[in-house]
């Protein structure tokens, strides 16, 4: 089962575990779909649009473009 | 606690706290909400500013001062040096403790203020801002406001709810990485600057001391340089090859949004500030400054509209910001784009050039005209702002 972005298959993937929490990502997401609490990190799959703005962005490579689509666990 | 306030601030940073602080400054309620559990905690910042940033809204204090600096130092890819010096120009602020004495001026002016109030919606009356939705341990809130100031930094998700454009473009966002090492050895009273290619493309990298040996070392680079190479990579090479056995003190990440401000930073009943605004110097990446003098500008005009009861006295706030920085923001912006594409070869030739001028007539004017020599448009923008 893959997880369903709003085009098809959701291809973009964080690593919470390795995660600052910085925000760099949210600013920069053009559908506002990243949830980001003070230490808690998800897409909103129904929102984006993969991009890939967010990959790009992340100073410490955390989210990562996974042209399979990210499997729903 | 109440459950209506006049004004409603979403983030503790130092444009938050401002934009606090001069709306309870009037006598109306005002409360701030923070995500985290600390305000100024943690510090995503190389925390250096200028001393006349600081005091136009709090008198100096030791206590929150790592440094004071008096020199900038530029270095070109070859390794050449350039100095300037600016007599007591500035500091390395310890930003834990800036930011909390910054939220306590807001609290002495009878503004109340909540960690750990994670805000994740609006409340919306007849289309106009109404209040906000949050989280606070474990449980769904409410509380309303006739005016919400958004001040929660570089995500800037709140004026989005609100309707007004406010993600950036990934190619004016710096990304950042940023280390606090101890055992540096560099001048306590000096910035270091670092450009070219294998630094920091499109951006630059940054040592600032804070006192006792203790170094802010970090760098931002932009989106586009992000594709091919992230920043912790730049900064790993950058420490492997110069400080490979620095003890690291602090790691953080963060992201600097370089660009002019959001077309729109008010809607009825929202103001937006800070980093949210996009009120960062998108030269030099500072935003703590701006922020500040942002906040203070959006609180004032959210007591006065309180006040007179006139809720769209707020819509004064773009003109006013834009009057007081934002127009010169655009300037600095042209700047930075006329310069960002610079090669290592072009980065060196300006170095020497500057240091052909005596130590004692260099001035950032100076370094300016050298670098834009052949852009006369710019010539004039470097004039507006640095002379
Ligand atoms: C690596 C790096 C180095 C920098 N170096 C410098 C420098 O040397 N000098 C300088 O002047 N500037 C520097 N800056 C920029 C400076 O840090 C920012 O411009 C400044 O902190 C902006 O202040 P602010 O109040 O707008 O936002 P912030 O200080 O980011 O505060 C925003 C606050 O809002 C909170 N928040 C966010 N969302 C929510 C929510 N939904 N609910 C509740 N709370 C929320 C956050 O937790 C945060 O505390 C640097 C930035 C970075 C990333
Ligand atoms: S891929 Fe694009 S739409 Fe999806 S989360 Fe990242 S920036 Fe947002
Ligand atoms: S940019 Fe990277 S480190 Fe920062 S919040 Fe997003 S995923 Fe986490």
């Amino acid at each position: 089962m893959y997880r369903l972005a709003k085009t098809g298959k959701l291809m973009i993937d964080i690593l919470p575990d390795k995660c600052d929490f910085c925000g760099c990502c949210v600013g920069v997401c053009p559908e506002d779909a990243i949830e980001l609490k003070e230490a808690e990190i998800f897409i909103i799959d129904p929102r984006c649009t993969n991009c890939a703005k967010c990959v790009w962005s992340c100073p410490i490579e955390v989210i990562k473009f996974n042209r399979e689509g990210v499997l729903a666990k | 606690m109440k459950n209506e306030y006049d004004v409603i601030v979403v983030g503790a940073g130092p444009a938050g706290s401002m934009a606090a602080r001069f709306a309870a400054e009037q006598g109306v309620s005002v409360l701030m909400l923070e995500k985290d559990r600390d305000v100024g905690y943690p510090v995503r910042c190389g925390e250096a500013i200028s001393k006349a940033g600081v005091e136009e809204f709090i008198s100096s204090d030791d206590k929150w001062i790592a440094a004071k600096i008096s020199k900038f130092s530029f270095n070109a890819p070859d390794g050449t040096e350039v100095i300037l010096d600016f007599g007591e120009a500035g500091y390395v602020l310890e930003r834990r403790i800036f930011d909390y004495e910054l939220a306590r001026t807001a609290a002495n002016q009878g503004a109340e203020i909540i960690t750990r109030a994670y805000v994740n919606g609006l409340m919306f009356d007849n289309g106009n801002v109404s209040g906000v939705k949050y989280e606070f341990q474990g449980e769904q809130k409410e509380v309303k406001a006739k005016v919400v100031i958004a001040a929660d930094g570089v995500e800037s998700r709140v004026g989005r709810w609100a309707g007004l454009e406010t993600h950036i473009d990934f190619r004016d966002m710096e990304s950042a990485v940023q280390i606090t090492a101890a055992n540096i050895p560099v001048d306590q009273k000096t910035l270091y600057f670092y450009f070219g290619k294998d630094v920091a493309p499109n951006g630059y990298f940054w040592i600032f001391p804070k006192g006792q040996n203790n170094a802010n070392i970090g760098l931002g680079v932009s989106g586009i340089i992000g594709k091919k190479k992230s920043a912790q990579s730049f900064l790993n090479d950058f420490m492997n090859k110069n400080y490979p056995n620095a003890p690291v003190l602090t790691t953080v990440a963060g992201g600097v949004p370089c660009a002019i401000t959001l077309q729109k930073i008010s809607a009825p009943g929202i103001l937006v500030v800070g980093d949210a605004a996009r009120q960062v110097n998108p030269l030099s990446g500072g935003g703590i400054a701006s922020g500040m003098i942002g906040g203070s500008i959006a609180g004032r005009i959210a007591a006065e509209s309180v006040k007179m009861k006139k809720p769209d006295h707020i819509l004064t706030y773009d003109k006013a910001w834009a009057d007081r920085l934002g127009k010169r923001h655009e300037i600095f912006n042209r700047i930075k784009e006329g310069i960002y594409n610079f090669s290592d070869e072009k980065f060196n030739n300006i170095a020497h050039s500057i240091n052909k001028v005596p130590y004692g007539k260099r001035t950032l004017g100076r370094v300016f005209t050298a670098a834009l020599f052949n852009q006369p448009s710019l010539l004039i923008d470097v004039a507006k702002v640095f002379v």
